[in-house]
């Protein structure tokens, strides 16, 4: 006999948005109390805007029917050896990066949704928030459930979680995370929630989903499929964190612009990785790095800063760099990966003359000038025996603790980048005048990072003792996850059940 | 008869990821078991938290509370994300039907006089409290982070309680033919009735605790127990005692929620005391500290909402959970 039916928007805000009461017997500050220190301004939270207006009930029903759909498949791949239908072996390596560095920073996404969903003062953000960080849950323990039959017959995914709080070059996802984490809850949202998922969402997951789909990894493109809506979803929120973060208060717009110009920086250092993995590690391609990089970042992403542009927020300054790196990032990547598989829990392999050729074609600017002589150069070494491994250390960027691989590419692609800065007496080593900035800003929360390459200098990686003392730390099953594809374990497998002599 | 269709076995190479074998050896290991264990980072974290200087990111010492190691916290349902969705998909089902079943027999009009004034005094408010269990559980999930089978579990439990908020003002919206007017009228009596003043301070109270696992005490086993024996057990006798059993219907999914739930808080609490001497003795102190906050808090509704003995009775039930628990004066 419902007389009145109250609209949507209506019954939202009564089953939710009111849930939430002034107090009156405890100051609001020590129930919410980190409110406040980062400089945010918020006057009235209120005037949130709810970005889905999902009731509990309904995110139980819709999630439960993609559970259930995408472990129906988990199990007909298992039941069925899926793996057998990849496109090449070579391509779970990409899959391992994924495990490895990308699925423990979902967790850490949940973990840090799940402060902000506790700490933010308006129930609409934080209900929406805690969304977030159920689904972020969803998805390490659904990526984990798709590589879980994948661990059972290739190396170099069986100590994902280990390695995540101790590889070198993980350790440059962890520290994103960790600095995500370590911010305060609005830095926190314009970090992972508008950074990375609003802007870098298309450039990091759809990349590898679409690599699965190309190579008939069919776990972990129904896992893409499954998380699709997700990721809608969190998308956003994203947008909206941003939106009313700037509707606010005017004086909230310069400290947006800084988190926005820091983490679509330390974000950008990440999608390296992705880069290589597009253009290196597929067998079957989907499209270039640079291709992705300019249907998604330079459209989509301009599109979307002009629309910023009225609250009086730039694109950062440095996208004409990251334009000219866009040429080069890729192939500096898989270098630096091949040269050093002695310590990377995937294969490398050289590009075979089919690949050096569409890396040609992809790349006519940079590839046949820089990058091919290299290639043909390892082929050579390779093939008189001599494969090339880098012995030494290298050095990292005390911020994005990449390594030292960064070229001056709007000058002399040939030339490494070094910056330096002193604080406290302590000299401090940068990848690129971006990373010296975030530095700069807070030189007090940098020192701290944990770089691997000191700390295995400190002897805090398994002792003293070499190398063979460092893998034994990391748990990498040296001469079976690291070094060459060709004469792995993992190709002998595949050859073996391929029927390949 | 049965039926065999042959399918290629393949000789696998391990069975399941290190830090599972490692705990469990190296066979097949179930979902729960790959989705949970040893999941969360433990060390080498990279900077200290802006917000918390003196602790790590994921840190055991910020609670009280000592374990040699944590994921032995495990919950015995084995939830994990997929298996929960999917257990309260099935839950909001019936809900549903009930809800449905409510509306289509038009059984709000049937209610007894006077009953909808009561329900909107008595029970809608109860969506307030399901919001600060919803936070309390959501800080409890912030910093168990180095634990993903507690820190799951409080998420799922504070996402549920989010759940029964909704369904709280759901039931306002089925008496008061869905106009919100009813939400309106019981929040007033949240914010200035003396009856639940008592209730409202205590829960602003909860908001502020420092200790995460004290959180945990305060709202899991000493609040919701008092509440669920008040409601789930006394009020619903009194609901069909009075006409007004129909009710029960709109309240079910509440009510197994929390029986089911229970299993879990129960099993956790009692591997927390039995770990050690500290920690049986901290959760006593915390207990005794909260029963007494809770006894006052509760007192002016329990007397409204059903009679003087009311909360006496609440309060042997607190006791026997305890005792159930390992946890006896």
């Amino acid at each position: 006999m419902s007389t009145k039916k109250l609209n949507l928007k209506d019954k939202y805000r009564l089953l939710t948005r009111d849930l939430d009461w002034d107090f009156s017997y405890e100051d609001r500050k020590d129930a919410f109390p980190f409110e406040e220190f980062e400089g945010i301004k918020i006057t009235d939270w209120d005037k949130w805007e709810d970005p889905f207006r999902l009731t509990m009930d309904a995110y139980w029903k819709y999630q439960a029917e993609k559970e259930k759909k995408l472990y129906a498949i988990y199990d007909a791949f298992s039941q069925n050896n899926g793996h057998l239908n990849v496109t090449d072996a070579r391509y779970v390596n990409a899959i391992k990066i994924f495990l490895t560095a990308v699925s423990p920073g979902e967790l850490a996404a949940h973990s840090g949704f799940a402060f902000t969903g506790r700490h933010m003062g308006g129930i609409g953000a934080r209900i929406a928030a805690q969304m977030q960080s159920l689904d972020e849950l969803r998805h390490i323990q659904t990526q984990i459930h798709a590589m879980s039959h994948y661990n059972k017959f290739f190396d170099g995914f069986d100590e994902f979680s280990h390695m995540h709080d101790r590889v070198w070059y993980i350790s440059v996802v962890k520290s994103f995370f960790d600095d995500a984490r370590s911010a305060g809850p609005f830095e926190f949202m314009v970090a992972i929630g508008f950074s990375f998922e609003y802007v870098l969402t298309n450039l990091l997951f759809v990349p590898f989903m679409s690599g699965a789909a190309y190579n008939g990894d069919m776990a972990t493109v129904t896992f893409g499929f499954s998380a699709q809506s997700d990721e809608a979803r969190h998308m956003t929120l994203g947008l909206e964190i941003i939106k009313f973060l700037l509707e606010q208060h005017e004086d909230n717009v310069p400290i947006v612009q800084k988190w926005i110009d820091k983490w679509l920086w330390r974000g950008y250092r990440i999608l390296t990785v992705v880069a290589m993995m597009m253009d290196y590690m597929l067998p079957q391609k989907v499209m270039s790095w640079k291709e992705a990089w300019e249907l998604y970042f330079e459209q989509a992403g301009g599109a979307l800063f002009k629309d910023l542009e009225r609250y009086g927020i730039k694109m950062p300054d440095y996208t004409d760099l990251i334009k000219a790196e866009k040429e080069h990032l890729s192939h500096q990547a898989w270098w630096t990966f091949y040269t050093n598989s002695q310590a990377t829990a995937f294969h490398t392999w050289i590009p075979s003359n089919q690949e050096l050729d569409w890396l040609s074609e992809k790349y006519p600017e940079t590839f046949d000038k820089y990058y091919r002589p290299r290639w043909e150069m390892a082929k050579e070494m390779a093939d008189k025996g001599e494969r090339y491994y880098n012995e030494g250390l290298p050095q990292l960027c005390q911020t994005c603790q990449i390594p030292m691989i960064y070229t001056d590419v709007q000058n002399d692609p040939r030339d490494i980048v070094y910056r330096s800065t002193k604080y406290q007496g302590e000299r401090f080593h940068f990848c690129s005048d971006q990373c010296q900035h975030i530095f700069e800003n807070e030189p007090e929360k940098y020192v701290h990072s944990w770089l691997p390459v000191h700390q295995i200098f400190q002897g805090n990686c398994g002792g003293p003792g070499g190398l063979e003392k460092v893998m034994d730390y990391y748990k990498l099953d040296v001469g079976k996850a690291n070094m060459d594809y060709v004469g792995s374990p993992d190709e002998e497998r595949w050859k073996t059940w391929k029927g390949v002599a | 008869m049965t039926i065999e269709i042959k399918t290629a076995k393949m000789d696998t190479i391990r069975n399941t990821f290190g830090h599972i074998a490692r705990r469990f050896g190296d066979k097949p290991a179930t979902r729960y078991q790959e989705a949970t264990y040893d999941i969360a980072a433990q060390t080498n974290f990279h900077y200290k938290p802006l917000w918390d200087q003196d602790h790590e990111l994921n840190d055991p010492s910020r609670t009280a509370i000592t374990m040699e190691d944590w994921y032995a916290l495990k919950d015995p349902r084995q939830f994990y994300y997929g298996t929960y969705v999917q257990n309260r998909a099935r839950m909001q089902e019936n809900a549903e039907s009930n809800f449905g079943f409510f509306d289509k027999r038009d059984l709000a009009d049937k209610l007894p006089e006077g009953m909808k004034e009561r329900l909107i005094k008595h029970l809608i408010p109860l969506r307030h409290v399901e919001h600060t269990a919803n936070l309390n559980n959501m800080y409890c999930t912030a910093y168990a982070n180095y634990c993903t089978a507690v820190a799951q579990a409080t998420l799922f439990e504070g996402m549920d309680r989010f759940g029964n908020a909704q369904y709280y003002a759901r039931i306002g919206l089925a008496i008061d033919g869905n106009t919100g007017d009813s939400l309106a009228a019981a929040k007033e009596e949240w914010m200035n009735n003396p009856i639940w003043q008592g209730l409202r301070a205590y829960c602003e109270k909860t908001l502020t605790i420092d200790d995460w696992f004290e959180t945990f005490i305060a709202q899991n086993i000493v609040l919701d127990t008092l509440v669920d024996n008040l409601y789930f057990e006394q009020y619903d006798a009194w609901l069909t005692e009075n006409n007004a059993g129909d009710i029960l219907m709109l309240t079910e999914f509440m009510r197994e929620r929390s029986r089911e739930s229970q299993r879990w808080s129960d099993s956790l609490l009692k591997t927390v005391i039995n770990e050690n001497r500290q920690n049986a003795d901290q959760v006593k102190s915390w207990i005794s500290t909260w029963r007494i906050r809770a006894q006052s808090a509760l007192e002016p509704l329990a007397n409204d909402l059903l009679s003087d003995d009311a909360l006496a009775e609440a309060y042997s039930a607190l006791a026997t959970r305890l005792k159930k628990i390992g946890l006896a004066d």
